[in-house]
């Protein structure tokens, strides 16, 4: 077994100055946002929130200047997003490209892609949506059948991609599609493309959630053409830039503040009579939160010191995913009201929404069992 | 980790592999007291890291002592360095020299009062319970009132009465009375020493030895699931298996985080807030990786003969010592209600700005 280790880290005074600017942003953007608005955390969406984000610089924060990037540290990046995250801000639109699309381009994109791209991502203009899933695949991503079929200047792509969450909002998708098949290897003859979601062909269908939210979508691709430069990186190489995207996209502060909201809304019911037992459950999910940021912190630490700290962000997002799961479950054992989607109080409401939206908070971005699966091989179980 | 801590975990864990043998370890339980480990660790200077250079000690700071009782707990070395270390710090900040030889403190229940006689302070009288190691160690160091005022006070063996408890890893946890007992030396306590501060770095200490235990046991399931065949595979092929570890993963990397952030707290200033969260965190995850340790390791696990025990028993009781969750959790439970629930964000961000 290969040591674990999570640094200490504490975030430097440039970090800490930027905090108050965006706190204060928040509170002028987001004054009147209410609980249950603030309760939808990192899948709330706001078009003109995105583009204020994008001019006050915290989009791209660490990318190169060269495509329109701040290029500053990964720890004032980790302050900006805990602080929206923390306020209940609706970034969304913007998230996913934040997170993963735009570093992915920077990884394997070609200079062309990034010119291209991720200028309008930073001005928090465009925005993306993952491909990945489809019918029947789940979390077997090498199973996967839409494909790509070469044609002049380009590709034909065909097939389904499912629960792609923000699809009928995106501009784009990185799409994760077949262009091949070798019998002995199931992970070869994938590539990524960047679609544009304007293209003819394409139907983006909303399936509502048991929430009655429509957040995620069936796309279906008919002879969609996708130019030859819309390739990212190596055809064929789509599992290996898939397996470093995926790993930037478990370790941040949204894999554990997701239900932060209705933490906030348990401390202010129980602080009306604060009782032996509701203290306690309050004292330990506050135990949890400060050890969780910690461990989130000293993760972008080692980002930011050029390491892939990939088994620790997997570390993270278990018990994050656990902790925002545990939320809802001891906010209904300390104070027993039924959750209610209409009428009530703060409290009722968030409670309502999060008992039903955390169910996903173990499945979207790999499901729990894959998360322990990729633990396991990081302690090299065999 | 500094320099210091980098040097320190070598030494510990060379130290510790070396002589924490598994008899070692029986004998410790039937009583014996282990000569050479103790030995060991007094010449390599790891019994006194609180203790400042001109006192003889190692003049460095929690950071460093965290990783020697990391180390510890995770050998189960079983000797009252948690406690000669917390001594050390109390004796040095009352000014008194440190004596050589294995230490604990009294006392660590918080409504037991110990009293120097009025005139002179030479002699002690009251009783305290559940001390660690009480009647095993050469000398304790004990807060005790006087006329009003707290005093440190240092105590040899010989001077007081100790009746045997034992946790259920056969550590002494000992009822100690004295009886109108000479003390060896006396002072003002020093600045910031109270019964909270014993209770404190008692905590902590418990919650670095935990931590080490908890990472010993995840390592040495994923040995045992690696070399286990049933079925005709090593057991580390089953998801379930591969599941319950990963969770037990996630918990062991939670208490260390947790343990070390702490002990730099408290070397930063305040941290009573800090070494709460840890004791919650690590508690919680000693008691889930106990369970999970031994599902994995099924019935061989069980036996004494097997050495899984002397982590695990450790890691029950230590959970329990120094308040346990729920007390440490109720204590941060009620400042964040009183706070308020908007201000739980900025003060937490403002408490780790460092």
């Amino acid at each position: 077994m290969g040591t674990i280790r999570f640094e200490p880290c504490t975030l430097p005074p440039a970090a800490e100055a930027l905090r108050a600017e965006v706190r204060e942003f928040l509170t002028a953007t987001l004054g009147d946002y209410s609980a249950i608005e603030r309760a939808q955390s990192w899948t709330g969406t706001d078009a003109d929130f995105s583009r204020k984000v994008g001019a006050r610089g915290w989009i791209g924060m660490t990318w190169p200047k060269a495509y329109g990037g701040h290029e500053r540290s990964a720890l004032e990046r980790y302050v900006v997003l805990e602080e929206m995250l923390a306020a209940g801000a609706p970034v969304a639109a913007h998230w996913v490209a934040d997170r993963q699309s735009g570093p992915l381009l920077l990884r394997f994109g070609t200079e062309d892609q990034r010119k291209r791209f991720l200028p309008p991502i930073i001005r928090g203009e465009s925005y993306f949506c993952i491909g990945m899933s489809e019918p029947d695949v789940g979390s077997d991503l090498a199973s996967i059948r839409a494909k790509a079929e070469k044609t002049d200047g380009g590709w034909i792509v065909n097939g389904t991609k499912l629960w792609t969450s923000k699809a009928h909002y995106a501009h784009f998708m990185i799409a994760l599609i077949r262009t091949g098949r070798d019998p002995d290897d199931r992970h070869a003859g994938l590539s990524q493309f960047l679609i544009d979601m304007g293209s003819s062909g394409i139907t983006v269908r909303p399936i509502r959630n048991l929430i009655g939210e429509e957040q995620f979508n069936e796309v279906v691709f008919e002879d969609v053409f996708v130019p030859d430069d819309m390739l990212i990186g190596a055809a064929g190489a789509g599992w290996s830039q898939v397996t470093a995207e995926l790993a930037l996209e478990r370790s941040g502060p949204d894999r554990y503040l997701s239900s932060y909201r209705l933490l906030v809304e348990l401390i202010r019911e129980i602080a009306k009579e604060p009782t032996e037992r509701a203290t306690i459950g309050v004292g330990r999910l506050v135990a949890r939160l400060a050890t969780l940021r910690q461990m989130s912190i000293s993760v972008a630490g080692m980002i930011e010191a050029g390491a892939s700290p990939a088994l620790e962000g997997a570390l993270v997002k278990e018990l994050g995913g656990v902790f925002e799961q545990d939320i809802p479950r001891i906010a209904h054992d300390l104070i027993g009201a039924a959750p209610l989607a209409e009428g009530g109080g703060d409290f009722d409401r968030v409670l309502a929404y999060l008992t039903q939206a955390s169910v996903a908070f173990s499945l979207r971005g790999g499901t729990r069992e894959i998360l322990r699966a990729i633990i396991a091989r990081g302690l090299e179980l065999r | 980790m500094n320099e210091l801590q980098i040097i320190l975990t070598e030494t510990s864990a060379r130290l510790f592999g070396e002589h924490v043998t598994k008899e070692v370890l029986e004998a410790a339980e039937k009583g014996a007291w282990p000569d050479d480990l103790w030995a060991a660790v007094e010449e390599n200077g790891l019994t006194k890291p609180l203790v400042p250079d001109a006192q003889g000690g190692a003049g460095a700071g929690w950071a460093e002592a965290f990783v020697i009782l990391h180390a510890a707990g995770s050998f189960a070395a079983p000797i009252p360095l948690a406690e000669t270390i917390i001594a050390g710090r109390l004796l040095s900040l009352a000014g008194i020299d440190t004596p050589p030889g294995p230490l604990s403190v009294a006392p660590v229940g918080k409504a037991e009062t110990l009293r120097l006689e009025a005139k002179g302070g030479g002699r002690i009288g009251g009783a305290a319970s559940a001390v660690p190691w009480g009647g095993k160690v050469e000398h304790v160091a004990v807060l005790a009132e006087k006329e009003g005022e707290l005093h440190v006070a240092l105590i040899a063996r010989d001077a007081y009465i100790a009746e045997g408890d034992r946790n259920i890893a056969g550590e002494a946890r000992d009822r100690i009375i004295f009886d109108d007992s000479p003390v060896v030396a006396a002072a003002p306590a020093g600045d910031g020493i109270t019964r909270e501060a014993i209770w404190l770095m008692g905590a902590l200490a418990r919650v670095a030895q935990m931590a080490g235990g908890i990472g010993r046991i995840l390592a040495e399931s994923v040995r045992y699931a690696n070399h286990r065949e049933q079925f005709g595979r090593p057991i580390a092929r089953f998801q379930a298996i591969q599941h319950q570890l990963a969770v037990l993963a996630s918990h062991a990397a939670a208490a260390d985080m947790a343990a070390e952030s702490a002990a730099l707290a408290l070397d930063a200033g305040d941290a009573a807030f800090e070494i709460a969260c840890a004791k919650v965190v690590t508690g919680e995850a000693a008691g889930l990786g106990a369970a999970i340790a031994h599902q994995v390791h099924g019935a061989i696990g069980f036996t004494y003969e097997h050495a899984l025990h002397f982590i695990t028993r450790r890691l029950w009781s230590w959970r329990a010592e120094f308040g346990a969750e729920n007390a440490w959790a109720e204590r941060i439970g009620r400042d964040v209600a009183a706070r308020g629930a908007d201000a739980l964000w900025s003060d937490l961000t403002a408490r780790q700005a460092g």
